[in-house]
């Protein structure tokens, strides 16, 4: 676990790193980048951050955060499901696959469970179509999943 | 003594999550067991193609590809292949497979010549974080030809003379793009690769720079030097942490060993390149919104004119190209450009590369020569479909594709032949679709992506493609209307001539070319509720047959208790309760359920 | 560099047009109005709406004409059945999105939307479908956002950033869930916004309105317990006439004065007035700095929206602001003192009211620190638009009515005072005036050229008594974030700085009358027939010096002394702090 300090050092070296060459300000997406990697996920106060260091509005970087999907503006569950929509485990049945998770977790796409666990997420294909229908927790992909395999994977989250 | 042998493994995505880090570390002990250390080496490769078989691994020479290897088939293979030169032939795959083709003329001293791999020649071959592997194959020669040999315009007449068009999708002449570019007088101008591979299902050009890094690189520079530009950047999905990591490693070495930095191979052209991360957006694949990105902003397309090549990024000139066809550079420079232009259709030249997907035997990555038919590609390549089903849709293009039916499997892959078909090139995703999947229901799924993925900019786009939607998804619920195909018609057509980009302009691509091929289906949705591939839920259900023995397997699989029945006898649905999971369907050993 | 001539063919027909142009502009010079929306010629092209578009032979999909150049021998159709009914469904898409509410509007038979709709002819709704769903932000003392009415064509977004360099608006999220927003969402009243109002004269729909208070104001003018005091601004009678149809330019002053009172207001003053004792004491004020008793250059404090952003945006040159508060306050804090001690009435019996032609007056009114014995120094204000609106629910006629003079004591203005509405305005009676206290001589050449008309920076030279004045007036406050990097740059570069929130100066204010059926707002040629209203005043009258004001001269005797005393610092002079959020103006960034 990084101290909240050294999270702020670190941000701030990225950000001098950046404004040394040329147009700083579009670095922006690389700064969310490291901010997200380094607090999980982009609230106000890194925000306000940012701004103040890169000197770009706020509203600027708002909209930014917001028009791409990889960034989080909410704190992120211990795991993070995400289920993958591509093609072809579309075809394969991963919207069963979803619905499940959804319904197990009841959560819906975006959201954090109650109790911090997980976060769900949907996914363009993750490359692995040979094991169509998947989903991925955290950095480990689950292949040819069912909606029965699909639960028990969750639930052997809680027996750990 | 063995002689020296190389085993290649492949690291591919598919083939990580089927362990293949579970056969490396069996590999090193196997190795190290019979002091083979050193003798034997171990490579790890990009995508090898082969997913479906995945994990799978490569002994060379011999040329074997092995497949479906799990870590105790390891002891076998190091003691009876390397020690006994005998190749397993329990795991060797399918020797009429294309791959295996593809291997066996590895080392054959026509390498460039016969094969069909151009972009992917390197890939699985090489060590991809290794830059002298690169180097032992010709890497970086044609960068060297260029920069000792050749004058700006000429590498710019070669590309010309070569055909090539962009890979990206639209197929702009390679050439003309880099004439373009070149004509503009400036202090500065910027080169991008296009890595932002954004379709769903199409992994060409991670596999490309998993697998090959530096072929990307040396593309960009050679491409840098013909138009006179002083700074590239490599635009790349974020979600491809291991593609970054190799395009790091390469730049890094690739700029130790001069081929990146000042004065390039003491020459006195300077070039060097920087990665920028995407952050999930599909959008940012059109080139004016990949360039605001780069910049550090929305991912907003502009209208064009003025076009990239003339004021693009910074406002300066910048040549756009994606990963393949830079990956296509260093070999046309090597084996010239009238050889290049020889392979393919009269428009279309070289190759291009497929993610093939689907209902199809052999799901992987291919590349094909412009001018094979979609039959070959699917029957020959993709070894059919699967399961004794009956195809019954090819998709291209991903969501700015469209769906042919089998009426245009005789179509040769080339830009025009595939736009005449009412589909389009794309940048290389192919699915395939059998009689399960529903038209339909493949429309609204692509449309839902781009409708997610559109920018908000233009109305169009934005307010278009969410009623199609609507419509479709009322289709699909069995709420269709009378006049729903005309509209979806009305909206498509005025959504693909007035949108901004190109995103929005074949966003309806899917829907129109399933409308006009499979218009039948619409009408059995909209007219008749019916779901012929029982896919869309709401419009199938599930019943029982005479043929029920009564075997109870369907009442215990059914998650909501919709099914009743006493062992031994026929059993029933209670159609109220059922939510139509189709578990049952999949469960019973007697095909005594109906679906429809 | 000298433009090519080449022949483009419209509808069939050839004509000589200059390379360089976009479709649009060479239409629109030949005769040919191309619908639009999102196109406005004081921003940059977005090319977003897609309802200009036309067909180009040749090319594949159609094009939009706001951004698309005409090119020799090029081909376009502007008027086809396909491309007619190619925008009749466009324009269907963004009405199928939007609240089906005009006649409860604020903005009906004054939307451009509206306008747009009729003249496509749309008479059935084909794709109608879900609509977008967001609450109202309501937080802001000035400027309320309705989402649910933005049709997402840009033009706050660029105004805001590209003209003003507040940057308050941005889009935000994606594809059909895109909203325009400050940033976070927060509430309007907790962002950068200045309330300069320009969002809300740009928008073509009611997706920004000024906070209305007509409705209390109608109920407070029927309260026989209260004096009702109102004070007009100087351009809004140079633009009220427009919203009763007239071509701008034409000056009401005599005849709102009668309005005012026929609405039920017991005193109608005039806010030329206090402009002239503003001068007063700015001009003594800058005199005193420029003999070294403070920092130079002097910059002024007129404007609401430039004194917010100062705050926010440029907290190290606070100390240049001048004291001084705004002609608006100043008269507030005289109708609560003076003016109450006159008529021998307890000042929390007055309703004060300002009608101005400016949202970021209602900002104004609101902060604490101009707030009189306890008392807020204005009630309310009203915009032009507002009391316009009042006039036509009252019946009042105002285009025939008879004018009718201001009320004393606070009625009487010089020329000086008139055109403090134009950009340029205040220093030219700040100079008329200065120049007159410092060297006990009459400036005699009193209409400065070099400081009128619309260039976004204007500088200029006086002399006075032997020692040269470096001035410069800005408007908007974009122009005035690069005067102020010029003066951080060389803080010697002038003496004396004008700045003006707004366009034009508060002629363009944005609580000004909608731009009428065939203008765009903002239009240039608009705002110079209201300048040159105002300038008309001026020449008008024979007093033309704040100084010579004989009733502001009596307001000096009776009351306050001399200016710059003791009470006039107590009544007629602020202070100003840092305010949080931190406004940033990017050196390079475009915001898309």
């Amino acid at each position: 676990m990084i101290a909240a300090e050294d999270k702020k050092t670190a941000l701030k070296e990225f950000m001098e790193k950046a404004k040394s060459g040329d147009h700083p300000e579009s670095q922006l997406i690389a700064i969310l980048h490291r901010a997200q990697e380094l607090y999980g996920h982009l609230d106000q106060a890194v925000m306000d951050d940012i701004a103040l260091t890169m000197n770009i509005p706020t509203a600027h970087i708002w909209g930014v955060a917001t028009f791409y999907h990889y960034f989080n503006l909410k704190p992120k569950g211990k795991h993070s499901i995400s289920v993958c929509l591509g093609t072809a485990c579309y075809v394969k049945g991963a919207a069963q696959v979803l619905e499940t998770v959804k319904k197990e977790l009841k959560i819906d796409i975006g959201e954090t469970t109650q109790d911090g666990m997980f976060t769900l997420t949907e996914t363009r294909c993750l490359g692995t179509c040979g094991l169509a229908p998947v989903m991925m927790i955290d950095d480990k992909v689950y292949g040819a999943l069912t909606p029965k395999k699909t639960v028990e994977i969750i639930q052997s989250f809680y027996k750990k | 003594m063995p002689r020296r042998y190389v085993i290649t493994l492949c690291d591919g995505p598919t083939c990580i999550h089927k362990r293949s880090k579970e056969l490396e570390a069996a590999i090193e002990t196997e190795l190290t067991r019979h002091e083979l250390t050193g003798r034997v080496s171990v490579n790890l490769s990009g995508c090898l193609g082969m997913c479906a078989q995945g994990p799978v691994m490569a002994i060379n020479p011999q040329y074997t590809v092995y497949g479906n290897v799990t870590a105790d088939d390891i002891p076998e293979i190091v003691s009876s292949h390397i020690l006994k030169k005998k190749p397993v032939a329990r795991l060797a795959i399918d020797e009429d497979h294309l791959y295996n083709r593809f291997f066996r003329v590895f080392g054959d001293i026509n390498f460039f010549g016969k094969q069909m791999r151009i972009v992917l020649r390197n890939c699985g071959i090489i060590d991809p974080e290794n830059i002298d592997d690169y180097l032992s194959v010709r890497g970086y020669e044609a960068l060297a030809k260029v920069l000792t040999d050749m004058k700006p315009a000429d590498v710019i007449a070669q590309v010309k003379t070569s055909g090539l068009r962009g890979r990206g999708g639209a197929g702009f002449p390679t050439g003309i793009k880099w004439e373009l570019a070149a004509r503009q007088k400036t202090d500065e101008k910027f080169l991008i690769c296009n890595a932002d591979e954004g379709d769903p299902g199409a992994f060409m050009d991670r596999s490309t720079i998993e697998g090959d890094p530096h072929t990307v690189l040396e593309g960009m520079i050679i491409g840098a030097y013909a138009v006179g530009a002083s700074k590239g950047f490599v635009y790349i999905r974020a979600e491809y942490p291991l593609a970054i990591k190799r395009l790091e490693k390469a730049i890094a070495d690739a700029r130790r060993e001069c081929f990146l930095g000042k004065n390039i191979l003491g020459s006195d052209f300077s070039f060097d390149i920087e990665i920028r991360l995407g952050a999930g957006a599909f959008v940012c694949g059109e080139e004016t919104a990949l360039i605001h990105s780069i910049e550090g902003h929305r991912g907003m397309p502009r209208p064009r004119p003025p076009y990239p090549s003339v004021q693009g990024l910074f406002d300066k000139p910048t040549l756009i190209n994606n990963v393949e066809t830079w990956a296509n550079i260093p070999v046309i420079i090597l084996d010239g450009a009238e050889w290049f232009s020889s392979i393919g259709t009269e428009k279309s030249k070289g190759t291009k590369v497929f993610a093939l997907a689907g209902k199809i035997k052999n799901t992987g990555l291919i590349e094909v020569p412009m001018g094979v038919t979609l039959r070959s590609i699917i029957y020959d390549i993709g070894g059919g479909i699967p399961n004794n089903k009956k195809f019954k849709a090819l998709q291209t293009g991903g969501p700015s594709g469209g769906c042919l039916s089998e009426d245009y499997l005789d179509t040769k892959i080339d830009y025009e032949s595939l736009a005449a078909a009412g589909s389009i090139m794309g940048s290389g995703g192919m699915i395939v679709m059998d009689e399960d999947s529903c038209m339909v229901n493949i429309a609204r799924f692509f449309l839902e992506f781009t409708q997610n993925e559109s920018c908000g900019k233009c109305t169009p786009c934005r307010e278009g493609t969410k009623r199609m939607l609507e419509i479709l998804t009322r289709i699909t619920e069995g709420k269709g209307q009378e006049g729903d195909i005309e509209r979806l018609e009305r909206l498509g057509n005025l959504i693909k001539k007035a949108s901004l980009c190109g995103l929005g302009q074949s966003a309806p691509n899917p829907v129109l070319s399933t409308i006009k091929n499979f218009r039948s289906e619409y009408e059995e949705h909209i007219k008749q509720k019916k779901c012929r591939a029982g896919a869309c839920t709401a419009l199938t259900g599930y019943e029982i047959t005479d043929k029920c023995v009564g075997c109870t397997a369907c009442r215990k699989v059914c998650p909501v208790g919709a099914i009743t029945g006493n062992p031994k006898s026929r059993h029933f649905i209670d159609q109220g309760k059922c939510v139509k999971c189709g578990l049952c369907f999949d469960t019973c050993k007697f095909s005594a359920i109906k679906k429809g | 560099m000298e433009s090519k001539t080449i022949t483009i063919t419209i509808d069939g027909k050839t004509y000589q047009t200059q390379e360089g142009l976009t479709i649009m502009q060479a239409a629109d010079q030949l005769g040919f109005h191309i619908p639009r929306l999102c196109y406005h010629p004081k921003l940059s092209i977005e090319g977003a709406c897609r309802v200009c578009i036309v067909e180009v032979e040749g090319v594949r999909t159609y094009v939009a004409s706001c951004a698309y150049p005409v090119m020799d021998g090029m081909k376009i159709r502007t008027n086809t059945q396909e491309i007619r009914r190619a925008r009749r469904d466009i324009v269907e898409l963004i009405l199928d999105n939007h609240p089906q509410d005009c006649h409860t509007c604020e903005r009906d038979s004054n939307c451009e939307l509206q306008r747009l709709a009729a003249s496509m002819g749309i008479r059935k709704r084909h794709f109608e479908g879900e609509r977008k769903k967001y609450e109202k932000d309501l937080t802001s003392t000035s400027v309320i956002r309705d989402p649910n009415k933005c049709i997402l064509c840009g033009r706050c977004v660029r105004i805001c950033s590209e003209v003003q360099k507040v940057t308050a608006l941005g889009h935000a999220h994606r594809g059909f869930q895109t909203v325009v927003m400050p940033a976070y969402n927060m509430p309007f009243r907790d962002s950068v916004c200045t309330t300069c109002g320009q969002c809300i004269n740009v928008c073509p729909t009611a997706a920004f309105v000024e906070k209305v208070y007509t409705q209390d104001l109608f109920a407070k003018l029927n309260d026989p317990s209260i004096i009702k005091v109102a004070q007009v601004a100087p351009s809004v009678r140079a633009a009220i006439g427009e919203a009763f149809g007239l071509e701008p330019g034409r000056a009401m002053e005599r005849e709102i004065a009668a309005a005012l009172r026929r609405l039920g207001f017991d005193y109608v003053f005039d806010t030329q007035f206090s402009a002239d004792l503003t001068i007063m004491e700015e001009a003594s004020e800058f005199l005193e700095r420029f003999q070294g008793k403070g920092k130079l250059p002097m910059i002024t404090s007129c404007s609401s929206a430039w004194m917010k952003c100062v705050e926010q945006f440029h907290p190290d040159l606070l100390e240049n602001v001048s004291t001084c508060k705004s002609p608006m306050s100043m008269m507030g804090a005289l109708v609560r003192t003076y003016f109450a001690d006159k008529i021998k009435k307890d000042p929390k019996e007055i309703l004060s009211v300002a009608v101005m032609c400016c949202t970021a007056k209602k900002y104004e009114a609101s902060r604490p620190e101009l707030m009189v014995n306890g008392l807020p120094a204005i009630d309310m204000v009203v915009t032009t638009r507002e009391i316009a609106w009042m006039f036509k629910s009252a019946g009042i006629d105002l285009l025939h009515i008879k004018g009718e003079d201001f009320d004393e004591p606070l009625g009487l203005s010089s020329g000086a005072g008139a055109i403090f509405g134009a950009t340029g305005g205040v220093m030219e009676a700040a100079i008329r005036t200065a120049y007159e206290l410092y060297t006990g001589e009459t400036l005699m050449d009193i209409e400065l050229e070099s400081l009128r008309g619309l260039a976004g920076i204007k500088e200029g030279k006086v002399t006075i008594d032997g020692k040269e004045i470096r001035v410069a007036v800005a408007h908007g406050l974009g122009n005035a974030a690069t005067v102020l990097d010029m003066v951080r740059k060389d803080p010697d570069r002038f003496h004396f700085v004008e700045i003006m929130g707004c366009p034009g100066g508060c002629i363009g204010g944005g609580g000004q009358p909608y731009a009428g059926i065939n203008s765009m707002p903002l239009d240039e040629e608009c705002l110079k027939k209201r300048a040159e209203a105002l300038y008309g005043i001026d020449r008008r009258k024979t007093i033309r010096r704040s100084h010579e004001n004989p009733d502001v001269q009596r307001l000096y005797k009776d009351f306050l002394g001399r200016p710059l005393s003791a009470k006039s610092h107590q009544l007629l002079h602020t202070h100003y702090k840092v305010k949080e959020p931190r406004g940033i103006i990017p050196q390079e960034l475009k915001v898309r």
